[in-house]
């Protein structure tokens, strides 16, 4: 790339030394920024140069830099993982932005995700929903014949669709709720959707929803943010069928089914 | 160099190779199912052969600690794989086996894999399938509802399961999934944001390690009666890889330090089809699955320098070098093979790009013998992932690829069960180096991360609980306190150094040493100066790194020091390796062992063995250890694919 069609860059970054500091948007100024680069390679020479300034670099979240391991996140110009459709951070590339622009970045704003540091929030809160009762409870081993349950292609690529979701926080932050019910209806409706999950489609609603609850996230109130910013596009469907199942599972637990 | 070369044990059972397993399974020692529970095992990384593990010895009974170095389990970087699995089902009625995908593997790998261990992966291949499956991963199904297979590279039949382009993804989810269960139960005590800085060896058994937690800088203490190291591969010595940009050396080279071999760290596999380094910025390199040449050609011009837009180049002008080279196979010969081409192409001046370090990688013919819906349909989101990295449009112009560093063979030395030369010390998946050889085949790794995983670990971590005499441990024990000093003192070290030199910039220097000296092809003038080099540059980074910050915080700089540090160190061995095997195999490419038509020479005479070396130093002279491979079912052959 060619010196003449680098951009320079305003940058305004929240900047929080731990979960007990206070945090302030602070400015940067960063020159020679080419178009090919991806946002985080852009934070990669913003951090390269803060060091060479003796500047404590800029904390943030990312390690397969592929779109796939939902590491990275951040809230750009006010958009979850920035301005393109279905695309995570690190797949973000600053041919999206001109010269002279000016760029806010901030972490995922949430009362489940407390900031660790700078752009890092813990997440760890979406752990423990799936530890709830997102799984099928087969011990290895136990497994008949792959072939024994055949599953009609469009079950499997619809599971699939639910499947695809990283757990990167980006619904939880797009949310005006801070809810989660994207992430968490994402499994439910995986589940719900195969053989595989059927047995145990009750209780996994009652405990997951429940799980969420409690954690702290914000209830739907059907703004479809989360799957508008969702980078892997899970389908808003999947918060319909956890609604579904959750009635469900609640009619029979009363009847003492 | 070595100095003296006893030959290791592999402890490999003997008898008809299809017996061997069960014979041996059924020879060790077991845990009574209430024993089980008063052992405690540590299990380091959380990808697909940590993940399994920890989830199957906590439905066993076991008490399980889990470090992960992310967040969350789920993020480890077997997630990013994408093609598929391979199993010998044999679901498509097209003849395969066990014995076949065994066969595939062994020659696949160059004859450089231990017999008795692949035959035990190809077995379990199918127990893989259904316990995924079970979990309810979303394989591809065929309409009728059953699963789909499609082929890959090296193998004559259809023996690849997969998930669109997300089968890693998709099979890790399945192991988290089976670890939440465990977590839930209380069985499992998952420690994310850890890292594991040093392994705990108590008369002479690995009795624990010491991790920093990422967020406090707290140094930890775990004790237990196994340590199982699944913490990946070394790839990020060369900087630019298709690893994350978390993956590293350190949990295998500090046990290496502590008396555990390294085999084979030559052994490094080259992707040829990658997204091409795009400038200096670049912080990673992206992988372009290797079914696309099934449709693609490969070319360059045939005049050297030739600038021109690949539109603007007649036919008679292009070079198609794989199918002028290798007639038989075209653009289909295998990974290592199909690197080194388009490594001598861009050498002898014939790249293409700004770089000159590409070649074009071409679907103009069959998107016109097939139609554009048609390509899109086999391979749109890899299209839609080029275009959204390079800003470029592969349906109208060619694709520019070019290879790039992407699994490691190599691996700490391990015998039939898992077990280092550290006894008590187990190592899993990528991190070992037991079943590839010297050469991986497509779909094969998330098969080895989860038989190990699944299916071998829990038997064989048996044998050594049962076996020996394991007395209690605290952490209060001096070993403990001697380990923990050790990492802290580093780490004090990286802080006080003060220097003027970012730590990327010390990591980049020697990806760009490695990938000069030790990449796709290697002589013994080039390695010998990189040892020189990489000495060099580990002296400068420790009198003039920057580390800024403290240890009491979340400090990724910090992390990233420790980890350099140590490929600083391991690049060492890695070269050493390379200069020491003379012959060719694999992905290992030595210029002075060449068929008169420039392929790579085999040297089983003197070669025909497995390296492991044995750390007495930094910058040190290594001891080689050899395991000697004996091939008793499939027949030694020199590959060939005119």
């Amino acid at each position: 790339m060619s010196a003449d069609n680098t951009m320079k860059l305003k940058l305004k970054i929240w900047r929080q030394k731990n979960a007990n500091a206070s945090g302030a948007i602070e400015d940067y100024q960063l020159d020679g920024v080419s178009p090919d680069m991806s946002f985080l390679e852009m934070l990669d020479i913003l951090n390269e140069q803060l060091i060479g300034e003796g500047r404590e670099p800029v904390a943030f979240d990312h390690d397969c830099r592929e779109g796939v391991c939902g590491s990275c996140g951040s809230v750009v110009n006010g958009q979850v993982h920035g301005p393109d459709e279905e695309t995570t951070l690190c797949q973000l590339h600053m041919r999206r932005f001109h010269d002279g622009d000016t760029i806010q970045i901030e972490p995922w704003r949430s009362r489940a995700f407390p900031v660790i540091k700078d752009l890092i929030v813990d997440r760890t809160a979406f752990d423990r929903i799936q530890q709830a009762g997102g799984y099928v409870s087969v011990g290895t081993g136990s497994a008949p014949d792959a072939n024994a349950i055949p599953i009609p292609n469009r079950d499997a690529e619809k599971a699939f669709d639910f499947a695809e979701c990283i757990g990167c926080g980006g619904c939880v932050a797009a949310c005006p709720n801070g809810a989660a019910m994207l992430f968490t209806a994402a499994k439910v409706a995986q589940l719900a959707t195969l053989p595989q999950g059927k047995l145990e489609r009750s209780a996994r609603a009652l405990a997951m929803v429940e799980k969420m609850d409690s954690e702290g996230f914000g209830a739907c109130t059907n703004h479809y943010e989360c799957s508008a910013a969702c980078p892997k596009g899970v389908p808003i469907e999947a918060i319909a069928v956890m609604n579904r199942e959750y009635l469900r599972a609640t009619f029979l637990s009363q009847e003492g089914v | 160099m070595s100095t003296n070369s006893p030959i290791l044990d592999s402890k490999c059972p003997t008898g008809p190779i299809e017996t061997r397993w069960d014979n041996h399974r059924f020879a060790m020692k077991q845990v009574n199912p209430s024993n089980k529970r008063k052992f405690h095992i540590i299990v380091v990384g959380t990808g697909l052969a940590g993940g399994s593990a920890a989830a199957t010895l906590a439905e066993l009974g076991y008490k399980v600690t889990s470090l992960c170095i992310q967040d969350s389990p789920r993020r480890a970087h077997s997630i990013a794989a994408q093609g598929g699995i391979n199993a010998a089902k044999n679901y498509p009625n097209d003849g395969d086996s066990i014995y076949r995908l065994f066969y595939d593997t062994v020659k696949g790998g160059d004859f450089r894999a231990r017999e008795s261990n692949v035959y035990r992966l190809a077995q379990v291949s199918n127990n893989i399938i259904d316990q995924a499956t079970a979990q309810g991963v979303p394989f591809a199904r065929e309409y009728g509802g059953h699963l789909s297979n499609r082929s890959f590279g090296g193998a004559q039949v259809s023996r690849t399961f997969y998930a669109r382009g997300a089968t890693g993804q998709q099979l890790l989810l399945g192991a988290y999934a089976a670890m939440n269960r465990q977590v839930h139960l209380g069985r499992i005590d998952v420690k994310a944001r850890r890292e594991m800085l040093d392994l705990v060896v108590i008369d002479g058994i690995a009795r624990g390690v010491i991790a920093r937690n990422l967020v406090t800088g707290e140094y930890e203490r775990y004790a237990g009666d196994a340590v199982l190291l699944c913490t990946g591969g070394y790839g990020n010595a060369f900087y630019l890889s298709t690893n994350a940009k978390n993956s590293n050396v350190t949990a295998s080279w500090r046990a290496h330090k502590r008396g555990a071999y390294f085999a084979n760290p030559c052994y490094t596999q080259i992707h040829p089809t990658c997204i091409p380094v795009s400038g200096d910025h670049q912080s990673k390199l992206t992988l372009m699955s290797e079914s696309l040449r099934n449709d693609g050609r490969v070319w360059v011009p045939k005049a050297a320098g030739d600038k021109r837009h690949a539109s603007e180049i007649p036919e008679g002008e292009r070079d198609y070098y794989l199918e002028r080279r290798y007639p038989a196979f075209g653009n289909l010969v295998p990974r290592d093979v199909a690197s080194r081409a388009a490594k001598e192409r861009c050498d002898a001046g014939f790249g293409v790009g700004s770089s000159g370090q590409a070649v074009f990688l071409d679907f103009a013919d069959a998107i016109k013998r097939d139609g554009e819906d048609a390509v899109r349909t086999k391979y749109g989101n890899l299209f839609h992932m080029y275009e959204k990295i390079t800003d470029e449009n592969p349906y109208e112009r060619p694709m520019r690829i070019f290879p790039a560093v992407h699994y490691a063979m190599g691996g700490l030395w391990v015998d039939y069960n898992l077990e280092s030369t550290i006894p008590g010390l187990f190592v899993l998946g990528e991190a070992n180096f037991s079943d590839h050889g010297a050469n991986r085949l497509g779909a094969s790794a998330l098969m080895q991360g989860l038989s190990d995983g699944y299916f071998v670990i829990p038997y064989t971590v048996c044998g050594h609980l049962a076996g020996r005499n394991l007395q209690p441990v605290s952490v209060g024990h001096e070993a403990f306190a001697e380990a923990e000093a050790t990492a802290r003192d580093r780490t004090n070290k990286l802080l006080s150094v003060g220097g003027s030199r970012t730590v990327d910039s010390f990591h980049r220097e020697l990806g760009l040493t490695m990938w000069d000296n030790c990449g796709m092809a290697r002589n013994e003038a080039g390695l010998t100066k990189a040892i020189s080099k990489i000495a060099d540059l580990r002296e400068a980074f420790w009198n003039d790194v920057r580390v800024l910050g403290d240890n009491e915080d979340l400090n990724q700089s910090l992390e990233k020091a420790g980890r350099v540090a140590d490929f600083l160190e391991f690049a060492d061995t890695f070269a050493k390796d390379a200069l020491h095997r003379k012959e060719s195999c694999g992905g290992h490419f030595r210029e002075e062992s060449k068929t008169d038509e420039g392929e790579a020479k085999r040297d089983d005479e003197n070669f025909s063995y497995a390296a492991a070396w044995e750390f007495h130093g930094v910058g040190q002279d290594s001891t080689l250890h050899k395991e000697d491979l004996s091939f008793e079912y499939v027949k030694l052959a020199q590959r060939s694919y005119k």
